[in-house]
């Protein structure tokens, strides 16, 4: 490359290369955009999540922290109204171009949404449901996982005795947990949570805070989140975006001290 | 300024409490008048005989031959409307999300079909058999049945599917399922309640309608052994009994229309009962 001519595109290129500070990236976003008719939702996005860590993405509502989340495990298949340009590398996939087995690569993804959405079977099932996905029809061998992950988001001791009642029963914070542990029995290797604790009490929402402190060191997890005390307490890595473009991102500590733009500097002093 | 919005309510309640309790009060009108006529026809007999000699003018026997019938066609026609229906009432939900004209124009035309009215079936059924040459018989009245019924069972069952959160549609997809699975395995389950609605409606429609039978099923005083034989049916009995001089045939009209509100009765209850025990486990 000529280093003569720094154009914006290879200047991001060599801040991505200084940002991975010897952390390869597990995700990597390229020229990605995403149009609902004339409506440019997400703007060339070019992102590179590192592997292991928290990465939290902030930005004003509306500006397309979900629609990111969407492109990145396809879910933006189900809306007719997507157009969607660009790649998304995961682990040497292209999800957004690969067009075989679009299931068996979301099973490398885990998903928390905003608010739980448990599957309309009981506690068990709902843990055993992707387990069966990968093939895994052994009873004790689903037996075991269900325990092992339940146990691993702390639900094992409040449900064990009514593993075979509805899910739907269980309060907002264990359905919520409830979905993390399904969600990491199909064995991802990537988290993306979705204001995972906007609809839950301090309680349940520190819980899934500290879950997700042990969690990293098997997986990375991308976190969107409105609340800024929840990203300075578990970001390792800071994306802001507005109106569909990243404009900052780098280590919490620089980002939240100095912001260097006038629109994260509002962002972070009006939110106080 | 408060005693306009105090009237003002008042008024709204009492014209939605005037609403449902006359509509209740219809129905047990109805089923009043019903009982009350056919009540002295309401003999075992009347349930366990089929027509016998001079049962028309007077004679002894029952209805046992439209029962069986009726059943026979609505059970025929609701099965086959279950195996047509889930099927594509999913396909509207899953495999069309994305297309959304599309799934719009496939849906008014199954409101078409639900609009049409059961002569219409009937005359049409009518005209196949005789190109086809086949005889008013069991299975021509199955089949016309489920043609009346199907789009009934599929916009029932569609309407509940298509309340179905997107976040369970994502929930489920992203665990790994293909749609196929998440038609099967969660969709159909947290749309079971509505599964349930959809087959008591058609069953109810087809065991109800006379137009729709009349020219294709037939009738017979005989219990139908095979598909290929006549089957009489309850609303058909009610009519042919309905248009007698005979005030005691005509009473027996009303015992058979209180038979066939017997089993629309039960019919629901079931219903009710499957639907609360099978979706307690679903999201609300
Ligand atoms: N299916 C869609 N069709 C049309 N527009 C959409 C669609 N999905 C999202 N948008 C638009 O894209 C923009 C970004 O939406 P998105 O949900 O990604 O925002 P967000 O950053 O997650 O906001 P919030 O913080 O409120 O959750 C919004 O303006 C939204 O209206
Ligand atoms: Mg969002």
């Amino acid at each position: 490359m000529n280093s003569s001519v720094i154009t914006d595109t290879n200047l991001s290129e060599i801040n991505l290369g200084i940002r991975g500070n010897g952390h390869p990236p597990i995700v990597s976003v390229k020229n990605l955009n995403v149009y609902a008719g004339n409506h440019h939702i997400l703007k060339n996005i070019n992102l590179d999540i590192p592997k292991n860590k928290i990465t939290v993405l902030l930005g004003p509502s509306g500006c397309g922290k979900t629609t990111l989340l969407k492109c990145m495990n396809r879910l933006t298949d189900l809306y007719h109204e997507l157009k969607v340009t660009g790649d998304v590398w995961i682990d040497g996939d292209n999800i957004l171009k690969s067009n075989d087995n679009i299931a068996a690569l979301r099973q490398k993804m885990g998903l928390l949404s905003q608010r739980p959405y448990p599957l309309p079977m009981s506690i068990f099932k709902n843990v055993a449901y992707g387990i069966k996905l990968k093939g895994i029809y052994d009873k004790k061998l689903i037996q075991y996982n269900v325990e092992k992950y339940l146990r691993e988001v702390g639900l094992w001791e409040e449900v064990k005795d009514r593993l075979h009642q509805p899910a739907v029963g269980l309060s907002i914070g264990q359905q919520q947990r409830l979905c993390l542990a399904r969600g990491l029995a199909v064995r991802p290797q990537i988290i993306l949570a979705d204001e995972p604790t906007s609809a839950l009490d301090p309680i349940s929402s520190k819980i899934i805070e500290n879950l997700f402190k042990e969690l990293k060191k098997n997986y990375t997890i991308i976190l969107v989140t409105h609340v800024l005390r929840q990203a300075v307490r578990l970001a390792d890595h800071v994306v802001f975006m507005s109106y569909g473009e990243i404009i900052e991102e780098g280590a919490p500590a620089d980002l939240f001290k100095n912001p260097a733009t006038e629109k994260l500097r509002e962002y972070i002093y009006d939110g106080n | 300024m408060n005693w306009r919005k105090k009237t003002e309510e008042v008024v709204a309640r009492e014209i939605m409490r005037f609403s449902t309790y006359s509509l209740i009060l219809i129905l047990v009108f109805i089923i009043a008048v019903i009982f009350v006529k056919g009540f002295s026809s309401l003999t075992p007999d009347m349930v366990l005989k089929t027509p016998q000699g001079g049962f028309y003018y007077g004679g002894e026997g029952g209805v046992l031959n439209a029962i069986v019938g009726s059943i026979y066609i609505a059970c025929g026609a609701t099965l086959i409307a279950i195996i047509l229906g889930i099927p594509a009432a999913l396909y509207i939900n899953v495999s069309l999300t994305r297309y959304k004209r599309l799934k719009n124009i496939i849906r008014f035309f199954l409101d078409a079909l639900w609009g049409i009215p059961s002569i219409v079936y009937g005359a049409f059924g009518f005209t196949l058999m005789l190109l086809m040459g086949m005889n008013a018989s069991l299975l021509a009245g199955i089949i016309v049945v489920a043609l009346l019924i199907t789009p009934i069972m599929v916009r029932t069952f569609d309407e509940i599917l298509s309340t179905i959160p997107r976040g369970l549609h994502e929930a489920s997809l992203a665990l790994g399922s293909t749609r196929t699975e998440m038609a099967y395995r969660v969709l159909f389950k947290q749309g079971f309640s509505g599964f349930i609605t959809a087959v008591l409606l058609a069953f109810g429609r087809g065991i109800g309608d006379a137009a729709s039978v009349l020219f294709t099923a037939g009738y017979t005083d005989l219990i139908p052994t095979a598909l290929d034989e006549p089957a009489a049916t309850l609303p058909l009995a009610i009519f042919f009994q309905l248009s007698s001089p005979i005030p005691e045939v005509r009473e027996r009209a009303f015992a058979a229309a209180a038979i066939l509100t017997i089993i629309i009765l039960i019919i629901s209850l079931a219903a009710r009962y499957l639907s609360a025990r099978y979706s307690k486990t679903n999201l609300r």
